[in-house]
């Protein structure tokens, strides 16, 4: 059993602050993390490895201090870790990602002389928020899919995903190799140890650009081959009364909000 | 290349999920500037009825693809079937609901036709200096909001999040053509990759926060567990339903499917009840479109004050039961 895991560095969004005079967004300070999601999948395919053997693989196409992320992998779990990183790959839009990290994928096979049988991401970044790469990793390379997993077994040359739906789950019968993105499951990712992080720092991360994935062709990646543009970034901005109901006792207060509720005809 | 306006309307059971009409709704102002055709493309089995109703609310026309095998979802058959008619028809626009399955299906049509698709959009509109649809949507968990358009390829593609807009008043006098498309495609079953085996509904009700009138949500404020009965004294008294933050769904107190934000569901209530919400980012995304916002918080510095159009600074234990005591005694 073969995973390849794709993961991303983000800014902690939680933290993140918005600058009150220029309206824009403050990234100084706000820590990188691995995307949540992604964290989730390193547990699944790390307890699949144990399970069923072979080989966990994680990459993540970012810039060089993305590799600080995917040694973090190496110590929980991952036996291998590739960084996709090129000037020509920045400002790729989902179409263009899952153009590149296939076309990766593809050659990792090739170096380490391997087929994968899963393909796992996050269900989405909570940066960009869109779960779109995964389904289109998997178009790129022409596989089956399963988003929104909860849990995976495997048998010979299908998968067995429990995904998560409105109101409940599905359990469906996926055919592999295939692509699965994974939701917030109650597998909790396991820590690195001591041992684990020294064994993490004696591996390379190993570092692809364009010149190594030379079949790419460089006008589908990056800004060129992103067919989306984001042409105007903003604050939300809400227009509301703001108005306070003052009062010196529950009873007035309430009364106070049930008179403006009757005045508008709200309730 | 024409300037058709594609809804897809999807079907469970038969049955159309409404974003699909909302967004029938959401496209007509565009429709109208750009001189376009909606059409609703209902994919399922037994939809006939839902083709019919995608017209009543506002659709010029349907296609539909009426068969066994779209009877429950599947990413490969629905994407082979969609992207044949995207090549037979060339619409200029295609939006679906950002659901479950509709994120799982739009990326890999895009990537299949090539083109450009804008992930959980809260609003549209048109792109003035390019004449693009201007795809709105919040990003950096919900503290950053970006405009995107698709310059180049066609069509220009993205999902739309249920709730934000309201489906138009049914008007039956309404004709539009249904075009059924099925008898001219033919899946190869090898080309389904994935089987359904089950499904389980782990919620014993169903929720539809999207289409309610009045909301009474409540924060990490209410304390315990035990606190959630105020919320639902106030929800049953008000006509409304009972919804929570995110901290609330994930210490337990509530279900995941009554969670309101970025990570949960959007809401856009005639009326909010804000209780015990701090009112982070997280929480304010998928709740900022409602008509009227009543906060009600301890904590005078709270940011929800700051989009609320009503605020009381109180002991929500004192104050909800006060409040859903007074609005009994009105109804009497």
């Amino acid at each position: 059993m073969n995973i390849c895991v794709c993961i991303k560095q983000v800014p902690d969004t939680n933290r993140i602050k918005i600058d009150p005079v220029t309206n824009t967004l403050v990234r100084k300070g706000v820590p990188s993390i691995i995307n949540p999601f992604d964290t989730y999948a390193v547990e699944m395919a790390a307890k699949l490895k144990e399970e069923y053997g072979g080989k966990v693989v994680v990459i993540s196409m970012g810039p060089a201090q993305a590799s600080k992320a995917l040694r973090v992998c190496l110590s929980v779990g991952a036996d291998e870790a590739y960084l996709i990183s090129d000037r020509a790959f920045g400002g790729s839009d989902t179409l263009a990602t899952g153009y590149i990290l296939a076309g990766a994928i593809k050659k990792i096979e090739e170096l380490e002389d391997l087929k994968f049988d899963l393909i796992f991401c996050g269900k989405q970044a909570i940066d960009g928020d869109t779960a779109q790469v995964g389904p289109q990793i998997a178009e790129q390379l022409g596989l089956a899919q399963a988003t929104y997993a909860l849990d995976v077994s495997c048998t010979d040359d299908h998968a067995i995903v429990k995904r998560e739906v409105d109101g409940g789950y599905d359990t469906v019968l996926v055919q592999t190799p295939a692509v699965v993105t994974v939701v917030h499951t109650d597998q909790m990712p396991r820590y690195a140890t001591y041992s684990t992080r020294c064994e993490a720092k004696k591996k390379q991360v190993h570092v692809l650009s364009s010149a190594e994935l030379s079949e790419l062709d460089l006008a589908q990646c990056g800004l060129s081959g992103s067919p989306t543009r984001v042409v105007n970034t903003y604050t939300p901005s809400v227009q509301k009364l703001g108005i306070m109901i003052e009062g010196s006792s529950t009873t007035e207060l309430v009364d106070k909000l049930v008179g403006i509720l009757d005045d508008k005809r709200l309730l | 290349m024409n300037t058709d306006i594609w809804i897809y309307i999807e079907t469970e059971n038969g049955k159309a999920l409404n974003v699909g009409y909302e967004l029938i709704n959401a496209a007509r102002p565009i429709a109208a500037e750009k001189n376009s055709k909606i059409v609703a493309l209902v994919v399922g089995k037994n939809i006939l009825k839902a083709a019919q109703d995608a017209i009543g609310y506002g659709a010029d026309s349907a296609l539909i693809l009426d068969a066994d095998e779209y009877a429950s979802y599947s990413t490969d058959a629905y994407t082979e079937a969609i992207t044949y008619l995207i090549n037979k028809y060339n619409p200029e626009t295609m939006m679906f609901g950002a659901t479950t399955n509709g994120r799982d299906m739009a990326p890999r049509i895009a990537c299949r036709v090539s083109t450009g698709l804008t992930a959980d959009c809260t609003d549209i509109g048109i792109d003035e200096a390019s004449g693009c649809v201007r795809w709105t949507r919040p990003t950096f968990g919900g503290n950053l909001m970006a405009d995107i358009i698709c310059p180049e390829r066609r069509p220009q593609m993205g999902t739309v999040r249920p709730g934000v807009f309201r489906k138009a008043e049914f008007d039956s006098s309404r004709k539009g053509n249904i075009v059924d498309e099925t008898a001219n495609i033919h899946i190869d079953p090898e080309h389904i990759r994935t089987k359904l085996l089950e499904h389980v509904d782990v919620v014993a009700e169903a929720v539809n926060l999207e289409d309610a009138d009045v909301i009474v949500a409540g924060g990490r404020g209410i304390g315990s567990v035990d606190n959630i009965h105020l919320l639902e004294e106030l929800a049953e008294v008000s006509g409304g339903t009972v919804a929570c933050s995110r901290p609330v769904a994930e210490a337990g107190w509530m279900n995941h499917n009554r969670q309101v934000g970025q990570s949960g569901k959007t809401v856009s209530p005639s009326v909010y009840f804000a209780i015990g919400i701090s009112g982070a980012v997280q929480h304010t995304a998928g709740m900022q479109g409602s008509g009227t916002i009543i906060a009600i918080n301890s904590d005078p510095e709270a940011p929800i004050f700051d989009i609320a159009d009503y605020g009381i600074v109180g002991d929500l234990n004192a104050i909800v039961p006060a409040l859903t005591k007074k609005l009994k005694e009105r109804k009497m």
